[in-house]
C-alpha cells in the first residue's frame, strides 16, 4: 500500500481529493466558499487524473446549483456515484431535489462549506444558516471540526452512505476550514479503496433505472398511502447511526484516528459542558484545557453525525457527573424556541437522561448564538460560556462574541484570556493583494508543514475591495497539531509589507511584548523612526519590540521582480524567526520558487526569484530603536471630522477594522444603510495618478467616460467662480459655442483614484512633439497629492450645469453630467463600472437598481462604504440586491409596485381634481417626462401638488400625499452579470423580457464568472480557458440578444465602450426611453481575460474589429427598420484577436490542436452570426419576426455557417 | 548532361546548395514535407527566441498573478494548468517532429539573450534530434557606453560556449554591421563557428504617422539585397575552415547561381517562399540546373567560388575600387 504522507493544504483542497477519487460524476456551480470543490475536480479531470474506480471523473457546470442537484439526482438515478459541493443559497436551491434523493433513498454524498444564508445582508463567510435550512430533507448531515476532519470524514460519509442508503451533507464551516491551510495526514487511493464497499455500490448500480429491467419511480400518490409510504424509510434512519459509527471504527483500525457519532473531550467529571459542532470545537478544547489545567470542571461533545440526531449516544457521550450544558449553535432561528442544536440535545436529554442516568438530575440546558457569518470565536469566548454556566440563574439563551446593548443576551467575557502557548510561532503579516503577502505566507507554510515535523496552519482575511484591498495573513507554527480556529490577538511576530500602512492600521496593537516587527521601508535603519507615526512609535518603545526594516521593493526591483516582494519578505521572515536553520530555509525556498515557476517554463523567473532570495538577507537590518518618541505625525482617522455622524460612529469603526467592537444597537436592524459613502473613505491605493495638462487637452471627455472609479470628472463653470480657486487649481477657456465665456477643468480625486490608467490609455490627445506626453499623464501620487487634494474640494464646490442645457447624447455631454457612483471597490481598471456610472448620469436621480449578486453587488454594495450616491438635491439611485437568479424579477417588482401605484395616484388625483385644481391636475398627468426638462417640471409640479394636498383634510389626500412620488417618472434597472444573465437568471430574465412592462435590464457582459473567481458561463466564448472549462469552452456563446429579439417588443442593444462610447451612450438612452423591456448587454474586459487591464479598452475594441462581439441596437419602435447592426464587417482572424488575450492563448499553449480546431469554429461563429445580423439589418420588424421565428416561405430561416468570402463581399 | 548539384554545409552531404532559411513558414509540418518535396536540401527551423519564451512565461505568471489573493472570492481567476506549453517544449517537440519525418536534414535555430539561456536550449534542441544548429545572434549595440570590441567578445564567448555543450555543427547568423566583417568572420570560426550565415535581417522599427507611435516591421527582401552578402561571401571564401551560407536575396535562379559562384555552400530562402509560395523552390533549382547546364558546368562544386575574391579576374572589384567605379559609372549615366 502507498504510504499515507503529510501534506499542508486547505480543508477545500483536502475535501476535494476524497470527492475525485470516489466519484465519477459531479455537477457543480460556483459559490463562495465551496467553489475550489468544484474547480479542482475539474483541472485534475481536464489533466486525465482518474478516480479510484479507474475512469476519469465528469464534472460539469450547470446554469444553477438546482441545476446541479437535478442532474445529480439524474446521475445517481441511472446508477453513477455521483456529488455536487455548494454553501449558502446554493444548497438552499438544492433542496427540492434533496428531497427526492432522500426519498427515494439514494447514496449521494453532498459536500458543504457552510456559509451564512443572506437576510437583511449578504455574507459570503461561514455559519450553519444554510446546512439547517436542510434538516427536513431528511439527508445525514455530518460535521468536520478541522481540515483533518474534513478529509476524514468526506471518506467515512461516502462509505456510510452506501450502507445506509441514506444521502449525506458532509459539511464544515465556509472559509474557516475551507480555505485555512493545516497540516494533515492524507489519505490514499488504497484507503479509498478499502473503506468502500463495493458491493454496496453494485447495489447501488443495481438499483439503478434500466430499461433492461424498467422501473418506475416519482409517482404521484393520493391520501390513502402517502403518509404509510412516507413511513416505510423509517427503519434506513435508524440504523444510519450505527453504521456511521461502524464506518468510523473501521476507519480507525485503517488509519488510526477514531472519531465517534459524539466526541467527549474534558474532565472525565466535568460538571459544566459545551456541546457544539464545526471549527469552533478547536477553539473549545483549548479553553478547556487551560481551564482544566486550572482545576475547574469542564469539557465538551463534539457532534460529529448532526442527523439523525442519536440521543441515545449523546447522552452516553456526557460524563455523568454533568450539571449544566450550554449548546452553542452557529446558526441563528429568529421566534425559535431555541437554535437547533439546542432543540436537539434538550430533546435529547428529557428522552434520554433519566434512562441512562437513573435518580440523577437532568442537567441543566442554556442555548447560545456565536460565530454567525465567520465572527471571531476565541476561547476566551468559551471562558465567558463557562462562566455563565457557572452563576446562579444562567441565561436561557445567550449570544457570545457581540455585545448586544438593545435585548441584552450577550454574555461578557475577558478578551484578554488567552490559551497561545509560548513556543508557538504567531506570525501576523499585513500586504497588498498584488505584492504576494497571502502567497508567500502560504508557501511558508507548506514548506514549515511538510519539510520540518513542525505543525502549521495558516489563515487569511481579505477587506472588502477589490483594488487594493488590505490581507491580514495569520500563521501558526507548532510542536504540535494546531486546532485553534482562530484569529491570533497576539503574535510574537509581525510583519508590514507596505510602509503606507502605518498611518491607517493599528497593527502593533496585536504585538506582545518582546514581538518582533518586520516593517518593509523605503528608509534604512538609520533613518526609519523618524518616518514612523507616533503612535506607532509607543508602542515599538511601549512592548520593546525586536524592530527590523528590509526595503523589500528595492530588492524585488533590482531582481526585476516588479512589485512582487512576496520572495524577500518570506526570506526575512525565516531569518528572523529562525523556525528553520537559514541555510535549509532558502534551499526550501529556492525549491518551492522551481516547483512554482519552473515547470511553467519560466527560468529567467526562477533566476529572478533567487536573486531576490539571496537580496532580501544582504537588505535586512535591525533598527535600533531610539529610547523616545520623535514623531510628529499621527495616524490618519479613518474617515475625516466633516462625516456623518453614522458614517463616523459606524463606518469608521469599520474602517478601522474596529467593526467587532460596534455593539448591536450601532447596526440598522433592517439592513437599511445610507447612500454616497465611499466619499469619506480615503484610501489612497494609487502609486501613480493622471495628471491633467490643459494646454493639451481637447475636451473630448473620453478620460472621464472611462474611468471605472468616477475619480477624473469635467466641469464647464463661470470664471467667475475662479476668485476661490486654491493657488494651482488650473482651468482653461471651454472650447465650443453651449457655454461661451465659461472655464473648463478636468479634475482627479487624488485620494480615490485606484491609478489603473485607462483614462491615459485613451486620451488621444499627445503632444506633438513628445508624443509620450498626453493631455493627461500618470505621475507619482506622492508628488501631487497635496495640491490636487486641495483642487478637488474646490472641483466639488464647484455647482453642477443645468441638465437640461447639457447636449446628453455626446461623449463630452454625458461626462458633464455628475456621476451617481463613485470610488466603488472594483478592481483597477475594471470593464463594468464606467457602464454603471454612466448609467447613473443619465438616470440617477429617478433610478432603483435590482441588482443580481455577483461582482456588481459587491462593488455597489459592499460595506463598509457604498458607492452609490446623491447629487446637490439628495436625490440618487437606490438600490438593492436580492439573490444572484432573480435580479430581472425582483426588478420587475419594483416596476410593478409603481405602475399601480402610479394608478393608485390617477384614481386619487380623479377624486381630488376638484380641489387640486384641473390645470395642475391635467398636467400632472399629461407631462410626457420624456426629458430631463419635462421630468424637472413634473418634479415642481409634484412640489405643488404636495403643497395642496396637505391643506386638504380628507382621507384620499393623506393617501395620495404618501403616494405622490409616483408620479415622477421612475428608471427601473435591473444589473447584473453573465452569470446571472445568461445562466442562473436566464428563466426570470426571459419571462421579464416577455412582460412587456418598462424595465431595463443591463447586462455586464465579462464572459466569465468573474466574482467567484473566473469560472465558465454560457457568455464565455468558444476556445476560452476558464475554471470549470479548463480544456477550453468547447460550445459557441450564447447569443442572449438574439433570443430577446425573439419578442418583437424588447429593445436590445449590444454595446461597448471601448470599441464604441458614442453608440453606448445612445443606444443606452433609447433603451431607456422605451417605454418597454430593454436589454443592454455591455462588454466588460475582466482580469479574468487574462490581459493587462489598462488595455482593457483595446481589447474590446478588437473584439469589435473581429466581429466577436458586432454592436447593434434593435428598436421595436422602429417598425421598418428596426434593426440596425452598428459595427463594421468582421475585420481579422478570430484567432489573432484571441491569441492576445490569456483565456485563449492558454488554450494554444496547453492544447495547440484542440485551440485551433476550437479557433476555426469560432471564427465560423463569426460568419455566421453576421450574417443573420446583415439579414435583419435589411428587414423589416414583421420579417425579422418571421427569420428568427423560421416561419414562413422557408427562404428566411437562420443562414448555415457562410464563407468568409461570402461575409465580406 | 546531368549537372551534381550536390554540396556540403556544416558537415553535412546535401543533394543541392538550396536551403529553406529560419522563417515562420517552418512552423507547420505540412509545409516541411512541401518544402521537402518542392527539393530544399535542408531546412533551417524558425528561431527559438529565448526572450520571448521567457516574456510569455513572465506574461503568464503575471497575468496569472493579477488581481489574485485580494479578495475572498475570487483568490485566482485561472484554472490551474499544469501542462502549459509556455517554454521551449513546443518547438523542441516540433524540431523532433520534423527530424522524424523528413529525409533531409534540420537544422535547428536559437536566439538567446542570457549566457544560461542559449545553452539550455542549445542542448535541447541537440536532444530533439536537430543535425545542426545555427545560432542567429540578434543583438542591437543600443549602450553607448559599449566598446565594439565588447560586443564582438560577447559574441565569441557565446559561440564557444555553445561549442563546449553541443556536439552537433553549429552555423553563426550575423549581420554585417561590424567594423571588420571579415576579421570578425574569423574569429567566430575560431570560437568554434562551423559555418557562417551571412547576413541577418533585423526587424526595424517604423513610424505610425497618424498614431505617433513606433511599431515594429518586417520587408521581406528583395534581389537588390543579394549584393551585401554576395560581397563578403566572395571576400571569405577559401580563406575559412568554415561553410558559407548566403541568405538575404535569393529570389531567382540567378541569385542562387551568384551565391554559388561567390563561394557559398548553399543559398538560403524565405522571402521569395512568402511571395511566390513554396514552389518557388522548384523552380530556382530548375533555374540552377538550366544555368551550369548552358554554361557547361558539371557540378555545383565546380562553379563555386568562381567569381570569389581569391580567384574572380578583377579581385579588387570587391574592395574600395568597385565602389568608385560605380559611383562614376552611376554618374556618367546621369550625363
Amino acid at each position: 500500500m502507498a504510504e499515507r504522507r503529510f501534506v499542508t493544504i486547505d480543508g477545500n483542497e483536502a475535501t476535494a481529493n476524497i470527492a475525485h477519487l470516489t466519484n465519477e460524476v459531479a455537477a457543480i456551480y460556483p459559490i463562495t466558499p465551496s467553489s475550489g470543490l468544484g474547480e479542482m475536480p475539474d483541472a485534475w479531470a481536464a489533466a486525465g487524473r482518474k478516480n479510484i474506480f479507474g475512469s476519469v471523473p465528469l464534472i460539469v457546470e450547470m446554469q444553477s446549483e438546482a441545476g446541479a442537484a437535478g442532474a445529480v439526482h439524474g446521475a445517481l438515478q441511472a446508477g453513477a456515484i455521483s456529488t455536487t459541493f455548494t454553501a449558502s443559497q446554493g444548497l438552499l436551491l438544492m433542496i427540492p431535489n434533496m428531497f427526492k434523493v432522500a426519498g427515494e433513498l439514494t447514496p449521494t454524498v453532498f459536500h458543504v462549506t457552510a456559509r451564512t444564508v443572506a437576510t437583511h445582508a449578504l455574507s459570503i463567510f461561514g455559519d450553519h444558516s444554510d446546512v439547517m435550512a436542510c434538516r427536513t430533507t431528511g439527508w445525514a448531515m455530518l460535521c468536520s471540526a478541522s481540515v483533518q476532519e474534513a478529509q476524514d470524514l468526506a471518506l467515512i460519509a461516502q462509505a456510510a452512505t452506501f450502507e445506509s442508503r441514506v444521502p449525506f451533507i458532509h459539511f464544515y464551516d465556509g472559509f474557516r476550514i475551507s480555505h485555512e491551510v493545516n497540516k494533515i495526514e492524507q489519505l490514499t487511493e488504497d484507503d479509498c479503496r478499502a473503506m468502500l464497499d463495493m458491493q454496496r455500490i453494485h447495489e447501488h448500480r443495481a438499483r439503478a433505472m434500466n430499461p433492461e429491467r424498467p422501473v418506475l419511480r416519482g409517482t404521484a400518490q393520493n391520501p390513502d398511502v402517502f403518509f404509510q409510504a412516507r413511513e416505510s424509510c423509517n427503519r434506513f434512519y435508524q440504523a444510519v447511526p450505527g453504521i456511521v459509527q461502524k464506518v468510523m471504527d473501521r476507519f480507525a483500525r485503517l488509519v488510526g484516528r477514531q472519531y465517534h457519532l459524539f466526541d467527549y473531550i474534558g474532565a472525565p467529571d466535568a460538571e459544566r459542558v459545551i456541546v457544539l459542532m464545526g471549527s469552533g470545537v478547536g477553539v473549545v478544547e483549548e479553553a478547556v484545557e487551560r481551564l482544566r489545567n486550572e482545576g475547574q470542571k469542564v469539557g465538551l461533545v463534539q457532534v460529529h453525525l448532526y442527523r439523525p440526531f442519536d440521543a441515545k449516544a449523546f447522552v452516553q457521550a456526557l460524563p455523568k457527573t454533568v450539571r449544566r450544558i450550554a449548546v452553542l449553535d452557529r446558526t441563528k432561528e429568529p421566534g425559535a424556541l431555541g437554535e437547533p442544536l439546542y432543540l436537539d440535545v434538550t430533546a435529547a436529554l428529557a428522552e434520554q437522561w433519566t434512562e441512562q442516568v437513573p435518580g440523577t438530575p437532568m442537567p441543566l440546558v442554556i442555548g447560545g448564538r456565536y460565530g454567525l457569518s465567520s465572527k471571531e470565536f476565541t476561547p476566551a469566548m468559551v471562558k465567558g460560556v463557562f462562566d455563565e454556566l457557572a452563576r446562579p440563574n444562567p441565561r436561557r439563551h445567550f449570544t457570545v462574541g457581540i455585545n448586544d446593548d438593545v435585548t441584552h443576551l450577550s454574555v461578557d467575557y475577558d478578551p484578554h484570556w488567552s490559551t497561545e502557548k509560548e513556543d508557538v510561532v504567531r506570525a501576523v503579516f499585513f500586504g497588498l493583494g498584488s505584492d504576494g503577502t497571502v502567497s508567500s505566507v502560504r508557501n511558508t507554510c507548506k514548506i514549515c508543514g511538510e519539510n520540518t515535523p513542525m505543525y502549521a496552519q495558516a489563515y487569511f482575511v481579505y477587506d472588502s475591495r477589490k483594488a487594493g484591498s488590505v490581507t491580514t495573513s495569520h500563521l501558526r507554527l507548532s510542536p504540535r497539531p494546531i486546532k485553534g480556529s482562530y484569529l491570533i490577538h497576539s503574535a510574537n511576530f509581525v510583519a508590514c509589507h507596505q510602509f503606507q500602512f502605518l498611518d491607517r492600521i493599528d497593527m502593533l496593537s496585536l504585538a506582545e511584548p518582546g514581538a518582533t516587527f518586520l516593517l518593509n521601508s523605503p528608509y534604512g535603519p538609520d533613518e526609519v523612526w523618524d518616518h514612523l507615526p507616533m503612535e506607532v512609535q509607543e508602542q515599538i518603545l511601549k512592548k520593546n519590540l525586536k524592530f527590523y526594516v528590509v526595503d523589500a521593493y528595492r530588492v524585488a526591483r533590482e531582481a526585476q521582480l516588479g512589485v512582487r516582494i512576496n520572495t524577500v519578505l518570506q526570506v526575512c521572515f525565516f531569518a528572523l524567526s529562525k523556525v528553520l536553520p537559514l541555510e535549509q530555509a532558502v534551499q526550501e525556498i529556492k525549491d518551492a520558487i522551481k516547483t512554482t515557476y519552473g515547470k511553467k517554463g519560466g527560468g529567467a523567473i526562477v533566476e529572478k526569484n533567487f536573486a531576490a532570495v539571496d537580496g532580501a538577507l544582504k537588505a535586512l537590518h535591525e533598527v535600533k530603536v531610539p529610547g523616545r518618541v520623535t514623531s510628529k505625525t499621527h495616524v490618519v482617522p479613518p474617515v475625516p471630522a466633516h462625516a456623518p455622524a453614522f458614517v463616523k460612529e459606524v463606518l469608521g469603526m469599520m474602517i478601522a477594522n474596529r467593526g467587532d467592537e460596534l455593539p448591536v444597537s450601532k447596526l440598522p436592524c433592517d439592513g437599511t444603510f445610507p447612500t454616497g459613502t465611499t466619499q469619506y473613505e480615503k484610501r489612497c491605493i494609487a502609486q501613480d495618478i493622471p495628471i491633467w495638462d490643459p494646454k493639451l487637452c481637447i475636451q473630448c471627455g473620453f478620460c472621464s467616460l472611462v474611468c471605472p472609479h468616477a475619480c477624473i470628472r469635467l466641469k464647464v463653470f463661470d470664471p467667475a467662480l475662479l476668485a476661490k480657486a486654491p493657488e494651482g487649481f488650473q482651468a482653461v477657456d471651454y472650447r465650443g459655442k453651449e457655454y461661451p465665456g465659461m472655464k473648463f477643468v478636468v479634475q482627479v480625486s487624488p485620494e480615490d483614484c485606484t491609478g489603473c490608467g485607462l483614462c491615459v490609455q485613451t486620451c488621444p490627445a499627445k503632444d506633438k512633439e513628445n508624443p509620450k506626453h498626453k493631455a493627461i499623464d500618470m505621475l507619482p501620487l506622492l508628488e501631487h497629492l497635496h495640491r490636487e487634494r486641495q483642487n478637488w474640494e474646490f472641483f466639488l464646490t464647484i455647482p453642477d450645469l443645468d441638465r437640461t442645457k447639457v447636449a446628453q447624447d455626446t461623449v463630452k455631454g454625458s461626462q458633464l453630467l455628475r456621476p451617481l457612483f463613485e470610488f466603488s471597490g472594483a478592481c483597477a481598471g475594471c470593464g463594468e463600472t464606467p457602464y454603471v456610472k454612466l448609467i447613473t448620469q443619465f438616470f440617477g436621480d429617478r433610478m432603483l437598481i435590482a441588482n443580481a449578486t455577483g461582482c456588481s453587488s459587491i462593488y455597489g454594495g459592499n460595506l463598509p462604504c457604498t458607492p452609490y450616491t446623491t447629487n446637490a438635491e439628495g436625490r440618487g439611485p437606490t438600490w438593492n440586491n436580492s439573490l444572484f437568479e432573480d435580479a430581472a424579477e425582483f426588478g420587475f417588482g419594483f416596476r410593478l409596485a409603481i405602475d399601480q401605484q402610479i394608478d393608485y395616484c390617477r384614481v386619487l388625483l380623479g377624486q381630488l381634481a376638484s380641489q387640486l385644481g384641473d390645470h395642475l391636475v391635467r398636467e400632472l398627468l399629461e407631462n410626457p417626462q420624456e426629458d430631463d426638462a419635462q421630468i424637472a417640471r413634473q418634479r415642481q409640479l409634484v412640489a405643488e401638488l404636495k403643497r395642496r394636498l396637505q391643506q386638504i383634510d380628507a382621507p384620499a389626500a393623506k393617501e395620495l400625499l404618501a403616494s405622490a412620488d409616483y408620479l415622477i417618472r421612475k428608471s427601473v434597472w435591473s444589473f447584473g452579470g453573465d452569470g446571472w444573465a445568461y445562466d442562473i437568471g436566464f428563466g426570470g430574465l426571459d419571462h421579464v423580457l416577455a412582460s412587456g412592462r418598462d424595465i431595463n435590464i443591463l447586462v455586464l457582459d465579462s464572459e466569465v464568472y468573474s466574482n467567484t473567481g473566473g469560472q465558465s458561463s454560457k457568455a464565455t466564448p468558444r476556445g476560452a480557458v476558464a475554471k470549470f472549462a479548463a480544456a477550453g469552452k468547447p460550445a459557441r456563446k450564447k447569443d442572449l440578444g438574439l433570443m430577446a429579439l425573439t419578442y418583437g417588443n424588447v429593445f436590445v442593444g449590444q454595446i461597448s465602450l471601448g470599441a464604441n462610447p458614442l453608440h453606448a451612450i445612445r443606444t443606452i438612452r433609447a433603451a431607456e426611453s422605451h417605454r418597454g423591456p430593454s436589454l443592454l448587454i455591455a462588454l466588460c474586459h475582466c482580469i479574468g481575460w487574462g490581459i493587462d487591464m489598462v488595455q482593457g479598452l483595446e481589447h474590446q475594441k478588437e473584439a469589435v474589429t473581429c466581429g466577436h462581439w458586432p454592436l447593434y441596437h434593435y428598436d421595436p419602435r422602429d417598425e421598418e427598420h428596426p434593426f440596425h447592426l452598428d459595427s463594421k464587417p468582421p475585420k481579422g482572424s478570430f484567432k489573432d484577436f484571441a491569441l492576445k488575450e490569456a483565456r485563449f492563448a492558454m488554450l494554444a499553449r496547453s492544447k495547440p490542436e484542440r485551440a485551433e480546431q476550437l479557433f476555426q469554429e469560432a471564427q465560423q461563429d463569426i460568419y455566421a452570426r453576421w450574417a443573420l445580423y446583415e439579414l435583419l439589418a435589411k428587414s423589416g420588424k414583421a420579417a425579422i419576426q418571421a427569420i428568427l421565428q423560421g416561419d414562413g416561405d422557408g427562404k428566411t430561416g437562420a443562414p448555415t455557417a457562410q464563407t468568409k468570402k461570402e461575409v465580406e463581399a | 548532361m546531368t549537372v551534381d548539384l550536390a554540396t556540403q554545409y556544416l558537415g553535412l552531404a546535401l543533394k543541392n546548395p538550396l536551403v529553406v532559411a529560419a522563417c515562420s513558414l517552418t512552423d507547420h509540418l505540412e509545409k516541411l514535407l512541401q518544402m521537402q518535396e518542392d527539393g530544399a536540401s535542408a531546412i533551417v527551423m524558425h528561431s527559438l527566441f529565448e526572450e520571448q519564451i521567457e516574456h510569455e512565461a513572465n506574461e503568464l505568471q503575471r497575468v496569472y498573478e493579477q488581481g489574485a489573493d485580494s479578495f475572498a472570492e475570487a483568490l485566482t481567476y485561472f484554472p490551474k494548468i499544469e501542462e502549459f506549453q509556455v517554454g521551449p517544449k513546443a518547438y523542441v517537440d516540433h524540431v523532433a517532429q520534423a527530424k522524424k519525418e523528413l529525409r533531409i536534414p534540420v537544422i535547428a535555430s536559437l536566439n538567446g539573450v542570457s549566457p544560461g539561456g542559449w545553452l539550455r536550449y542549445a542542448k535541447m534542441l541537440q536532444d530533439a534530434g536537430a543535425d545542426a544548429l545555427e545560432l542567429n545572434i540578434y543583438y542591437i549595440a543600443a549602450d553607448l557606453n559599449q566598446t565594439s570590441a565588447q560586443v564582438e567578445e560577447q559574441y565569441l564567448d557565446l559561440v564557444s560556449a555553445v561549442k563546449k555543450a553541443v556536439s552537433i555543427p553549429v552555423a553563426v547568423k550575423i549581420g554585417p554591421f561590424f567594423s571588420s566583417p571579415g576579421y570578425m568572420a574569423r574569429r567566430l570560426v575560431e570560437a568554434g563557428a562551423d559555418g557562417l550565415v551571412l547576413f541577418n535581417r533585423f526587424l526595424q522599427p517604423d513610424f505610425d504617422l497618424e498614431e505617433l507611435r513606433v511599431v515594429p516591421h518586417l520587408e521581406l527582401s528583395t534581389s537588390a539585397e543579394l549584393l551585401l552578402p554576395l560581397r563578403w561571401i566572395a571576400i571569405l571564401y577559401g580563406r575559412l575552415k568554415a561553410s558559407l551560407a548566403l541568405t538575404s536575396g535569393i529570389h531567382r535562379p540567378q541569385d542562387l547561381v551568384k551565391a554559388i559562384l561567390a563561394g557559398a555552400d548553399v543559398g538560403m530562402v524565405a522571402s521569395v517562399l512568402y511571395r511566390e509560395g513554396l514552389a518557388a523552390i522548384g523552380t530556382i533549382l530548375h533555374g540552377l540546373e538550366t544555368w551550369l547546364t548552358e554554361h557547361q558546368y558539371t557540378s555545383v562544386q565546380q562553379a563555386r567560388g568562381a567569381l570569389s575574391q581569391a580567384k574572380c579576374p578583377n579581385p579588387a572589384a570587391f574592395e574600395r575600387a568597385n565602389y568608385m567605379r560605380a559611383l562614376i559609372s552611376f554618374t556618367s549615366q546621369v550625363r
